[in-house]
């Protein structure tokens, strides 16, 4: 863990694994890191530990916006990172196998997607299977969301092995409908609402997203752990 | 039944967006923060009529706008460098201008600056959403951009207009000297760039917006190849993508994004009323 400064007002929280680390259990290390930083830092937040505009985590990092001190601040997250160290070897997030295995959690929401993307095919020849083996794969993941970004309430979702990371579309769709599920790098989303994207298009859901009158707004914030069942 | 106080628009002018202090917290969400490019300015705007800090009023860029006002209210325009016309009366900004039921009010176009804001006594009063009535033009959120034949709500006035005849307003300066504070990929660059950076006149690129102030200058070359995993953009942040050309993040910045941050300008302010073309120089905060 490195704390990186961010003009006057803010940190970034850099859990990017060391260079040494296997390509191939990186990025899982590294979004146990920043899942349990923002769990930590969502808490001390609330019990009045710490105070912070914006916490905001991202794919390998967790910034932290808006503090009165952040020197104060940086002094604190040493003092807490032996906690976020054990809480990221706890079983469950040290055994990506068992996140791949699929077990059920009530607190689980649960996507209905129809799986009729128009990339799907794309998606099952990259991986080497047919649609079908596609289609279990993803309602056979538990997902997590590591973070939202691009535009609101749009989910970022963990879960897939890093083998399975696919690239962008070389041109991007100039509108891509609301509900889209798709797939890039190392990570599944959910297009909340409709707009330009370069992500491959596996499948839709109804589901809604983003609603600013709900609470919290987002149906999939950080920290949300997702599976996919066949509509 | 009294009708509902509205401010009408007769011309939006380029573009007309209601702002307030816009909605920090939901970053994590992916929801931009908005507000006022100048929040300084909206909260003395809100002042001088009455209103509190956080009142909405309205963003008028370049060419002005025109409205009508349906009841008799205080208003104040700040900002840039326009004539303020209440009816047939010369206005003025930096100072609180009581106007009668009807009158027109035309703002701009500019001299010098970009942007003006417009507060009314009562404040606008569309409905909030997450908490702001700011338009965020990226994400969409808020209001949309105001058009010709908009009729937007007054809220009740709460309190005195100021007792203030003029407030001094800042003179807009020729040049830009921004101060920069640590960038969280400092290491991403050459020594090359920092020399570049602080040692080189940048220029304020006409693509520029709300959510961020694109820059033309010498390139910043990188130490680092590759892409950087989407992370966490603060305002003032300044990003370098693909084509080495400095990018300054205002109020509609995106929450994350994929390319290193090199520094973080402390006060972004000045860019709201950098025309196309201003020079933009750099120093590090310890000048």
């Amino acid at each position: 863990m490195r704390i990186r400064q961010v003009g006057a007002h803010a940190l970034l929280l850099d859990c990017t694994a060391p260079a040494d680390t296997p390509e191939a259990v990186a990025d899982t290390r590294e979004a146990a890191f920043v899942e349990a930083w923002r769990a930590e830092l969502w808490r001390r937040r609330e019990r009045g530990d710490l105070i912070a505009v914006e916490i905001v985590p991202a794919a390998r990092t967790v910034l932290l916006d808006g503090l009165p001190d952040p020197t104060t601040t940086a002094g604190q997250l040493t003092r807490w990172a032996s906690a976020v160290t054990a809480a990221t070897t706890s079983p469950d997030q040290a055994d990506p196998q068992a996140t791949a295995r699929g077990r059920a959690d009530a607190a689980d929401v649960v996507v209905p997607v129809t799986f009729d993307g128009p990339d799907l095919p794309a998606v099952a020849e990259h991986w080497g299977v047919d649609v079908p083996a596609v289609r279990h794969r993803l309602t056979s993941t538990r997902f997590r969301v590591a973070f939202c970004g691009f535009a609101p309430g749009f989910p970022y979702l963990t879960g897939l092995p890093a083998e399975l990371a696919l690239p962008r579309l070389a041109t991007p769709r100039p509108r891509v409908p609301a509900g889209s599920v798709a797939l890039a790098g190392p990570y599944a989303g959910i297009y909340p609402g409709a707009s330009p994207g370069g992500w491959q298009l596996v499948g839709r859901t109804d589901l809604v997203l983003f609603d600013v009158a709900a609470d919290p707004p987002a149906r999939l914030g950080p920290g949300t752990t997702v599976r996919m069942a066949a509509a | 039944m009294t009708h509902p106080a509205t401010i009408e628009v007769l011309s939006a002018g380029a573009l007309t967006t209601v702002q307030d202090l816009g909605r920090p917290g939901w970053a994590h969400l992916g929801v931009p923060r908005s507000g006022a490019l100048d929040p300084g300015a909206l909260r003395l705007a809100n002042r001088l009529v009455g209103n509190p800090e956080h009142a909405a009023g309205l963003e008028i860029t370049l060419t002005g706008c025109t409205v009508r006002l349906t009841r008799a209210a205080t208003v104040a325009v700040t900002g840039a460098e326009v004539p303020v016309q209440a009816g047939a009366r010369p206005g003025d900004t930096g100072r609180p201008l009581s106007v009668p039921a009807g009158t027109v009010l035309r703002i701009g176009p500019a001299r010098r600056g970009v942007r003006s804001w417009l507060a009314v006594s009562g404040g606008i009063d569309v409905s909030p959403v997450l908490g702001s009535r700011a338009s965020d033009t990226l994400s969409g959120l808020g209001p949309p951009p105001l058009r010709d034949g908009d009729r937007l709500p007054l809220g009740e006035p709460v309190g005195a207009p100021a007792p203030v005849d003029l407030t001094v307003c800042p003179t807009l300066p020729e040049e830009l000297h921004l101060t920069l504070g640590p960038g969280p990929r400092e290491d991403w660059f050459t020594p090359t760039a920092f020399d570049r950076l602080f040692g080189s006149a940048y220029t304020i690129s006409p693509v520029s917006n709300r959510v961020g102030a694109r820059l033309a200058g010498a390139t910043l070359p990188r130490a680092v190849a590759g892409e950087l995993p989407s992370e966490g953009i603060v305002l003032g942040a300044v990003q370098v993508p693909a084509d080495g050309q400095p990018l300054i993040f205002l109020a509609d910045h995106p929450t994350t994004g994929g390319y290193p941050v090199i520094g973080v300008v402390t006060d972004v302010t000045p860019l709201a009323q950098a025309r196309p073309g201003t020079t933009v120089r750099f120093h590090g905060p310890q000048r």
